[in-house]
């Protein structure tokens, strides 16, 4: 077994184990931090793909994340409220169905990041990265003032959505749902990854010239994998939604772009696993420094620090070694 | 884990009288304790903390949890106390977008929920549950005293500025529910905005009488320096956000002779506020702002419902929180029936007491004011 | 809206470009010739305002408290250059954002836990307060005024740095080959060094003068990091001229936006909503301005590809 196999392997068993003994010990809380780090973890393998793999550094995330909160939000506050989205050219209700929900969380992120990519692949390097941003503070102040949905104050679900065969409101089943969503997520990227496309993508980002000498258009490749990459973050987004069963503009906001883009970083850029170790060595600080003084903001930064310079290639870089993954140079 | 909890063991002289001392309590605090906004959280903490001291009992456990002003943050933080530590009353949020995120599903849960800060229309209305106190005010409060006093001191036309977001509208809606005269003009800003000069131009070159706005925080500092500096002379008046104590330091003399709305005022001449404020300020080193005179009415409260029932009889201990039995530093203090105060509003001025640049109260602007929105209270 | 009102508003948003100028030019001199990202900007900004402020308030001389500004941003700048940021210049991008988005952090519960969690005092200068009156009855902030003149001044002054001194021949010879001047005996570390600390120092200026009409507080430098990365990119990254063409543009779009979007949209829909979406457009007009720059110049306005 390579040695980046096994950490993928005992990262995934140590994801499971924790929130099952936080069950077995009752600490629901416990089990909530695992389904945070597994949903977050989602939205960066959603990144990692634009980012690893087709080089393509978007700091505007945060808005696939927020229109996939968004889509739970509204439909679920039209679903409580029995007051249908619209009636005229045709009925369009609220709906409840995590199914639903997921589904048109894909399909309006993978639409905008349609739009917006086919935009923003125009340029490239830092000016891809401020561009994206620009999208992302577009939607950000849009939805602070667009007053129908709360603006600033946000939106509430008061009962988390419903999924066939389980209850969502045991933390249990919740966590086993995203948990479940996770994998999916990690299977269809690492497909990608090792498909004709994504080989491609991967030449494409180290030498474009190369890849259109032999007839390849790097910008279709770059934009096929911006969709994906904005529909796996937009999934996230529905679900942290019903983590918190509440979705608020800072969703939207650039410091949550920024936040998904550091899960992948700290974990390793373009390694499979790299936004799940990210994610929850994140949240573990942030778990562990919130007590220990009013400036752990401080604390936190340290250490962020010491694993940038000193542990190249993020956490699993760190423990595997250079060689192991796609490494981003 | 880490957990940052600790026992209040204030006086070992614990008052023993009485039943309700069995089980005690123990009350979940999530403020916001850093970045930017962490002035308000702390002032919060530190008032509700010393009156639970001086209360002298103690058999009140408090959990303290950073927010860091995130409503994703305060969401986990809520289900982390009430799954976890299993607290019984939950209080401490000063914005009211977070209060929005967490309220609704804590009080559904069975948890008290005591605002010692924020009070979001929606929780006044149709969103009012028997389990939620509003110690602090309904966010309309200040504004409509200011709209009420406006109009009785013959203000024919104002000019009136918030930040483009819920709370901004609000708070202009609520001033112009209960003023008569002319509005020039309104302008929203973007939130966060740090620079007004487009703003001030506009103000300048209008013929109101007066300005009214709501500006919380580093934005109303802004706007205060850059408007003095401006050669504007229009009178300013706004809710007390943008004057406190905290503010003010930073503001200077710029703010001289703005008049604003305010429950509280340090020097408010009722029982128990001039002990408040000396002892507030040899405890800390500074003086209180009213964000620390809602934390301490907010622990007042409490210490004053578990006197009369314990907390694990819930309609008893509702029923004592109802009571509002305690001797508020901001004068008389009742719970409407939505469980919002119906207080009297004071309009101060800012003045300059030998080298402090503070406030002080010039009268009334409403009496025994409580909010518009109790009668879409059902409970 | 009368003439006299909108030669203010001009003036306003060039007193705004002014000010972003000062922060984009060191961003881009640290871009153009190190290749690095610092996200830290915006920390070195607010260093300098509370460096200022603890000045003022401890001598009462604003001049005291502007040379303090520089001087503390530069001295926060060499030493986060030599601890941190050099260590970096060989990394990729996502390693120095990783990085100085934890400078980030450091600096910003740092300035909190030596100077407390209210915001500080800071006011212009008694000779400059009030307003002055100039031609066409229009009557400006006297301060403002300065800070327009002072950007400009030290717009030229860069220019005249780069383009005719020693030390700005060798930044040129940085931003088109790095590897050139390291070989011709040109001692690398110590440019580095001093180009960061310069960008700082300008950083640390801006702070100060802003923080006398704005408020002091912690957080204070993110929203203006964003505008000054957006300037830069307008401008095209590396390019001083770019910034400050950049800095105007995007100074006059947002002034200019506040001001006449809501009253456009009040010619033909009722005044409250028109206020509520000409703001909410306003707040959004700069990012639309850099898209649409950007799709027609993808490396902005003065950028090479």
């Amino acid at each position: 077994m390579r040695r980046e196999t096994l950490i993928n392997t005992v990262l995934t068993l140590g994801l499971l184990a924790v929130p099952l003994a936080a069950w077995a010990m009752d600490e629901p809380y416990t089990i909530t931090l695992a389904t945070k780090v597994v949903i977050l973890a989602l939205a960066g393998v959603g990144l990692n793909l634009a980012l690893g793999l087709g080089g393509l550094v978007s700091l505007g995330h945060a808005m696939f994340f927020g229109i996939g909160g968004y889509a739970a939000g509204i439909l679920a506050s039209h679903a409580q409220s029995y007051d249908p989205i619209m009636e005229w050219p045709f009925l369009i209700e609220g709906t409840q169905s995590m199914p639903v929900i997921w589904l048109l969380a894909i399909v309006v992120s993978a639409l905008v990041a349609l739009a917006t990519g086919a935009l923003s692949l125009r340029t490239s390097g830092v000016y891809f990265i401020m561009i994206t941003l620009a999208f992302g503070q577009m939607f950000y102040y849009f939805t602070i003032s667009w007053p129908a949905y709360g603006g600033e104050d946000g939106l509430s679900i008061y009962v988390r959505d419903r999924f066939p065969g389980l209850n969502t409101l045991d933390p249990m089943h919740f966590f086993g749902l995203c948990f479940a969503l996770l994998m999916l997520g990690l299977f269809i990227v690492a497909r990608i990854s090792r498909s004709g496309f994504g080989l491609a993508l991967n030449a494409a980002r180290q030498n474009e010239a190369r890849v259109r000498a032999v007839g390849i258009e790097p910008y279709r490749l770059r934009l096929i994998a911006f969709v994906i990459s904005g529909a796996i973050t937009g999934l996230a987004g529905a679900l942290y939604a019903d983590l918190n069963r509440f979705v608020s503009p800072v969703m939207f906001s650039w410091q949550t772009s920024g936040e998904i883009m550091i899960f992948v970083i700290l974990g390793g850029v373009a390694r499979l696993f790299g936004p799940v170790a990210g994610a929850a060595l994140f949240i573990i600080l942030e778990e562990v420094l919130g007590g220990v003084s009013d400036y752990w903001h401080i604390y936190l930064g340290a250490l962020l620090l010491i694993v940038v310079l000193f542990a190249r290639g993020g956490l699993i870089g760190l423990l595997a070694g250079r060689n192991g993954g796609g490494g981003h140079d | 884990m880490k957990l940052k909890s600790f026992m209040l063991a204030a006086c070992a002289a614990a008052m023993t009288t009485g039943a309700a001392q069995a089980d005690g309590l123990k009350v979940g605090m999530i403020t916001t304790l850093s970045g930017g906004g962490a002035g308000l959280g702390i002032d919060v903490r530190d008032g509700f903390m010393l009156a639970v001291k001086q209360s002298g009992r103690s058999d009140i456990e408090l959990v303290v949890e950073d927010d860091q002003r995130k409503p994703d943050v305060a969401v986990q933080l809520a289900d982390k106390l009430v799954q976890s530590e299993k607290v019984d009353v939950l209080t401490g949020i000063i914005w009211s977008n977070l209060a929005m995120a967490v309220v609704p599903s804590v009080t559904a849960q069975g948890k008290f929920y005591l605002s010692p800060n924020a009070g979001p229309s929606a929780l006044a209305g149709k969103g009012c549950h028997p389990n939620y106190f509003n110690v602090s005010w309904q966010n309309d409060a200040f504004n409509e005293a200011a709209g009420a006093w406006a109009t009785e001191n013959g203000v024919e036309k104002v000019f009136l500025l918030a930040p483009n977001y819920p709370a901004g509208k609000d708070m202009i809606a609520g001033f112009k529910r209960f003023y008569d005269g002319e509005v020039s003009n309104e302008v929203y800003t973007k939130l966060g905005q740090t620079d007004y000069a487009a703003e001030i131009a506009q103000i300048r070159a209008d013929d109101a009488d007066m300005l009214y706005y709501f500006l919380p925080g580093g934005m109303g500092i802004s706007f205060m320096k850059q408007y003095a500096g401006s050669g504007a002379d229009k009178p300013v008046m706004g809710p007390a956000f943008s004057f406190d104590q905290g503010i003010l330091g930073a503001i200077g003399e710029a703010a001289l002779g703005v008049k604003n709305t305010s429950h509280w005022s340090k020097d408010l001449d009722v029982p128990g506020n001039a002990e408040f404020v000396a002892s507030f300020t040899e405890e800390f080193g500074r003086l209180p702002s009213l964000y620390a005179a809602q934390g301490f009415d907010t622990g007042l409260l409490l210490a004053s419902a578990m006197e009369k029932a314990d907390v694990s009889d819930a309609d008893a201990f509702r029923a004592a929180l109802k009571e509002a039995d305690f001797q508020s530093v901001r004068g008389d203090f009742k719970f409407a029936p939505n469980h919002h105060p119906i207080h009297t509003i004071y309009m101060r001025e800012v003045v300059k007491e030998g080298d402090v640049v503070t406030n002080k109260v010039i009268g009334v602007a409403a009496e025994d004011h409580t909010d518009a929105y109790g009668v879409d209270c059902k409970m | 809206m009368d003439l006299v009102l909108l030669i203010e508003q001009l003036l306003n948003g060039l007193q705004f470009g002014v000010m972003l100028f000062l922060m984009a030019a060191g961003l881009t001199l640290i871009f153009g010739v190190m290749g690095l990202i610092n996200l830290a900007h915006g920390s070195l900004y607010m260093v300098g305002a509370f460096a200022a402020a603890a000045v003022a308030s401890a001598t009462g001389s604003f001049t005291l408290a502007l040379i303090a500004s520089l001087a503390a941003a530069a001295i926060a700048g060499v030493i986060v250059e030599m601890v941190v940021i050099r260590r970096l210049y060989d990394r990729d991008h996502l390693d120095q954002v990783l990085a100085t988005f934890a400078l980030i952090l450091i600096f910003s519960e740092g300035t909190r836990w030596v100077f407390g969690s209210f915001p500080l005092y800071l006011d212009v200068p008694s000779a400059l307060s009030g307003a002055v009156d100039l031609p066409f009855g229009i009557s400006y902030p006297a301060y403002r005024l300065a800070i327009i003149g002072i950007g400009f001044v030290v717009a030229f002054g860069l220019f005249l740095l780069i383009t005719r001194t020693r030390i700005g021949m060798r930044i040129r010879a940085g931003e088109s080959d790095r590897e050139m001047i390291a070989a011709l005996g040109v001692n690398i570390a110590v440019l580095y060094t001093a180009v960061f600390a310069l960008g700082a120092a300008l950083a640390g200026f801006a702070g100060a003068l802003v923080g006398a009409i704005q408020s002091v507080q912690v957080g204070m430098g993110e929203p203006v990091l964003i505008l000054a990365f957006v300037t830069i990119v307008i401008g095209g990254i590396g390019s001083i001229r770019g910034a400050f063409v950049g800095a105007l543009l995007v100074g006059l779009t947002d002034t200019m936006g506040r001001v006449l979007l809501p009253v456009l949209f009040g010619a033909f829909m009722n005044p409250s909503a028109a206020t509520s979406i000409g703001s909410a457009l306003a707040s959004m007009s700069i990012y639309i301005l850099m898209a649409a720059i950007l799709l027609f110049k993808p490396t902005g306005l003065y950028g090479s590809a």
